[in-house]
């Protein structure tokens, strides 16, 4: 054995592994690698966990009839006891209906006399409302996260998911008013503009870089900015993009034709949009795995010396790949104008770019990563207002629960220490947020 | 201080990196551990320096045993050690670096600066060691920062010093100083454990030798055994130190650059009017201390740093101007001087690194898709063909060794067709064995007709593979010689002593008369 000639040993092994690996490698085993790894499954889960936990005991502490409640622990302790857990609990339980599922809705289906009267009635779509209200809040995050995540992937931080969405916006919205389609062409006009419009901003990064070396960060986070008051100014001046006779800065809604249709009909909001995110997601995984021109994205994005020496050309790929992240930011935007909000104010960008960020990382900055990362937090905001409305609790209960969660993915080591976990060896949760900026 | 390794074991789940090893280091020795990449020479020492515990056995000084739950612990007992990665940190001058986590301070907390640069200097004294205490590390060449690495161990009173493969960042002239002052420790009664593949400076340094190989030691030799059985020993078979050739049959140039002059961004001119060809079947040895420009002419022949003037042509292709997809197109193999930084890409699997700059080829490629099917193939067939020692072709390139993963490079640019062969610095870091495949590979492809050229430090690579030297010295090649020339001559070229009387000097093989003149009247000092 110890002779190096005569060992075929460890080469043949390696052949036979070589071709059973690459045949085995199907979707399946993108799924498995895309979120199960190591140790991270059992890691994600107790993340989860802690921060329902933190989130419930702050939710608990923080309800005045609770307060009150220990206020008279003296006197009547499981009564403190029994206000803080039913608290802590009720607002999941609200939480969970409005974003999944409705027992409520379901025994009303029940009542109903026949299904024919029941889909008449909407019984039925009420008890698909939280779920397709979930995908509704998510799309436009799967589809700014993956904006996040392809870059990340080939070594570049885009914090200009924003910039590029809003100008998405702003071209889709131009299109679905100002100008006059067929039925199923405007909406497609509105939406490859609203990916064209996304995509001159990402672009404008990645030529910067490629030109002048100006480091993506700096320039996507003045560009947010540049996009933002460009977008007020848009809707300040009658002349421009602000809706005839209107005083407050909102643009004319657009037409009925550039809508994205619903998938269920007019009672249930979730439209063609959630499908584009969710073919973009599947796209992503294909150029990244299956096209040479991700093979030349990852590797730059592991080692750009090494990928310059095999003669790939970093700098077209830098463009590149901020082109189609733009474009997908734009997406985002074409889809909550046409799938949900119909018209642009100064204020229709949201959070969603800063939330992409953190759906990017969540996700691992892998395809179904962001799409699973982008449903949580979809699910989170369908379910905060029925939360408010039921049991007091803010919506900003969503927001700590999003920062819980994510403080305790980027520092897996506090999960560990907490649960008296060993550490695994190398790679797993937290690798993707601990390279930093610069990885 | 006595040091003595018992029957140390260490696994790394089914691996055994290191089999109940004995090691007995006495006071005042330098006691070479001498063992190829993966022979778990660092493993045993990670042990020793509290990095790792063993599963089984025990570490005893002066007959105690002790145990190191960390490298605190070990230092504590009086153990350096001086990894192959220094652990400095750039922007800190010499003393905050060798006080770093043991400051000295004064009341209030302050820094006793003064004292701690007093200690630093007279160390550095005691031992010639020659540092400044208030040198930025970042402003040193990697020799002086080796002497930071080694006062930091002394300053924290270790008297057992490990060294980790210190020779392989450091140039000839280095490796002597390097020398000098481990011999001055020795002589103050510091032991020295010095970790080295290479056989050479083993026999040249140490009082005794502990040949490691699998993680078992397989034998101790005192410095006068001969390099063959050292390397035998190593490697556990017979090698061959040089690979036998037969004399070259260069035919028609292929490669013929003239005048090549690279600058970096500030101007400064580090390629300066090289001119030299490179025939069909021969290989052209570039000599030269590191440093002196033959990164920069390895990186301008592969179109990686921009061509300030002159000309490159391959086959009489002008490629001046090209890029370095363009010329690998044109028939260019290029093995690169720094493996894991230009030659990998680390956490890409085995099988795509042997694509990497062949992925949107066919067959690798139809389209824009990617054929998985033949990537897999192709690695199958290489790992097989250049005995790639790899788990699976899947797995990470970075889980190989360095021979190994060389043998990745080698087997990715030999597969694609070319008439030029530019290798440099091709066995830097590797072991003898691994060495001894590259070696014979490159003389292979030598006989099937590419133009070779190879760029290397390491004197006994030049003159084991070229059949032409060239020597290279600030920029400029300051002789051609045949392969027959004696190393002082060479050594005296190599620290730019010129071509006094420039043409042949009386080559004796069949080489052609090489274009020497055109090296020397440069344009302007």
């Amino acid at each position: 054995m110890s002779d190096q000639v005569s060992s075929p040993g460890p080469a043949a092994a390696g052949k036979k592994e070589a071709e059973q690996g690459r045949t085995g490698a199907g979707l399946g085993r993108a799924f498995r690698d895309s979120i199960v790894e190591g140790h991270t499954v059992t890691i994600l889960i107790l993340v989860f966990f802690t921060a329902f936990v933190i989130g419930g005991l702050l939710n608990a502490f923080t309800n005045t009839a609770v307060l009150h409640a220990w206020g008279n622990f003296f006197s009547a302790p499981g009564h403190a006891i029994a206000a803080a857990w039913d608290t802590a609990v009720g607002a999941y339980v609200e939480l969970f209906e409005g974003s999944i599922f409705n027992p409520h809705t379901v025994a009303a289906l029940f009542q109903q006399a026949s299904i024919a009267t029941a889909i008449h009635d909407g019984y039925l779509s009420a008890v698909f409302a939280p779920l397709s209200e979930t995908c509704v809040q998510a799309t436009p995050l799967i589809l700014a996260g993956l904006a996040v995540a392809l870059p990340y992937q080939a070594g570049l931080f885009n914090i200009g998911a924003q910039s590029q969405l809003i100008g998405g916006m702003i071209v889709a919205t131009y299109l679905g008013y100002g100008v006059s389609l067929p039925l199923v062409v405007h909406a497609v006009v509105c939406v490859i503009g609203g990916f064209v419009g996304g995509a001159a901003l990402g672009g404008l990064v990645g030529e910067l870089k490629a030109r002048t070396g100006a480091h993506e960060v700096i320039t996507t986070i003045m560009l947010n900015y540049i996009m933002l008051y460009f977008l007020t100014y848009l809707l300040s001046f009658g002349y421009l993009m602000q809706a005839p006779h209107a005083t407050n800065p909102v643009s004319p809604a657009i037409v009925g034709n550039a809508h994205l249709p619903h998938l269920f009909g007019p009672s249930l909001r979730i439209n063609v949009g959630f499908l584009i995110a969710l073919a973009c997601a599947a796209g992503m995984w294909w150029l990244l795995n299956r096209t040479t021109t991700g093979f030349e994205f990852r590797s730059i994005g592991k080692n750009p010396s090494a990928a310059r020496v095999a003669g790939m050309n970093v700098e077209r790929s830098w463009v590149l790949v901020m082109l189609i992240a733009g474009g997908l930011a734009g997406l985002s935007g074409a889809a909550v104008i046409q799938g949900t909000d119909f018209t642009l104010n100064f204020q229709s960008y949201g959070t969603y770019g800063l939330d992409a960020i953190t759906v990017a990382l969540l996700g691992f900055g892998r395809p179904l990563g962001v799409v699973l990362a982008g449903l949580l937090f979809g699910a989170l905001r369908a379910g905060a207002p029925l939360m408010q409305a039921a049991t007091g609790t803010p919506v900003s209960m969503v927001d700590v629960l999003e920062a819980v969660i994510v403080l305790l993915i980027a520092a897996p080591a506090l999960i560990r220490a907490i649960y008296r976990l060993r550490a695994t060896r190398g790679g797993g949760v937290g690798e993707v947020m601990s390279k930093g900026w610069n990885a | 201080m006595e040091l003595e390794l018992k029957g140390i074991t260490k696994r790394f789940g089914s691996l055994v990196a290191n089999d109940r090893i004995d090691l007995s280091v006495a006071p005042g020795q330098v006691h070479a551990l001498l063992g190829e990449n993966g022979a778990g020479k660092t493993t045993l020492m990670n042990v020793l320096y509290g990095l790792l515990q063993p599963d089984e056995g025990e570490i005893l000084l002066d007959n105690k045993a002790v145990r190191f739950g960390s490298p605190k612990d070990a230092i504590a007992a009086g153990i350096g050690m001086v990894h192959q990665h220094f652990m400095l940190v750039p922007v800190f001058t010499v003393t905050e670096n060798v006080t770093l986590g043991i400051e000295e301070t004064r009341r209030l907390g302050l820094l006793d600066r003064r004292r701690a640069r007093r200690d630093v200097r007279d160390l550095s004294r005691r031992y010639g060691l020659d540092v400044d205490p208030d040198a930025l590390v970042e402003d040193l060449p990697v020799g002086i920062q080796q002497r930071v690495e080694i006062v930091k161990a002394l300053v924290r009173e270790a008297s057992v010093l490990i060294l980790d493969e210190p020779t392989a960042v450091l140039t000839p002239a280095e490796t002597e100083d390097l020398f000098r002052i481990i011999k001055q420790l020795k002589d103050a009664g510091t032991s020295i454990v010095f970790i080295s593949h290479k056989l050479k400076e083993v026999q040249a340094i140490a009082d005794t030798i502990t040949v490691l190989r699998r993680g078992a030691v397989v034998g101790e030799r005192p410095p006068s055994a001969t390099e063959d059985e050292l390397a035998s020993l190593m490697v556990g078979r017979n090698v061959q130190l040089r690979v036998t050739k037969e004399a070259a049959k260069p035919g028609d140039v292929v490669l013929d650059v003239s005048d090549l002059t690279v600058a970096d961004q500030v101007g400064r001119v580090l390629v300066n009017g090289l001119s030299f060809q490179v025939r069909a079947g021969e290989i052209l040895g570039m000599a030269g201390v590191q440093g002196n420009g033959q990164t920069e002419l390895c990186e301008a022949l592969m179109g990686l740093q921009p061509t300030a003037a002159g000309r490159v042509t391959l086959d009489g292709v002008d490629l001046t101007r090209a890029t370095p997809a363009q010329r690998l197109r044109a028939g260019l193999a290029y093995v690169p001087e720094d493996r894991q930084e230009d030659g990998l890409i680390g956490s890409f699997s085995v099988a795509d690194n042997m694509v990497l700059d062949q992925y949107n080829r066919p067959p690798f490629a139809s389209g824009i898709n990617l054929n998985l099917g033949a990537i897999a193939a192709n690695a199958a067939e290489r790992v097989q063909e250049f005995d790639v020692r790899t788990t699976s072709a899947q797995a990470p390139v970075s889980t190989l060794s360095g021979g190994n993963q060389q043998k990745v490079i080698l087997a990715r640019e030999l597969a694609h067709e070319h008439k030029v062969l530019v290798a440099s610095q091709p066995t830097r870091g590797l072991d003898v064995g691994s060495i001894e495949f590259v070696h014979r590979r490159i003389v292979e492809q030598r006989d099937k007709g590419v133009a070779v050229l190879i760029v290397s430090a390491e004197l006994d690579e030049i003159y084991a593979l070229a059949d032409r030297i060239a020597v290279m010295y600030e920029g400029r090649i300051t002789g051609f010689r045949p392969p027959t020339v004696p190393a002082e001559e060479l050594g005296l070229l190599m620290a730019g002593g010129t071509d006094e009387a420039p043409g042949t000097p009386g080559s004796p093989g069949p080489e052609p008369s090489p274009s020497a003149p055109t090296a020397i009247p440069g344009a302007g000092q």
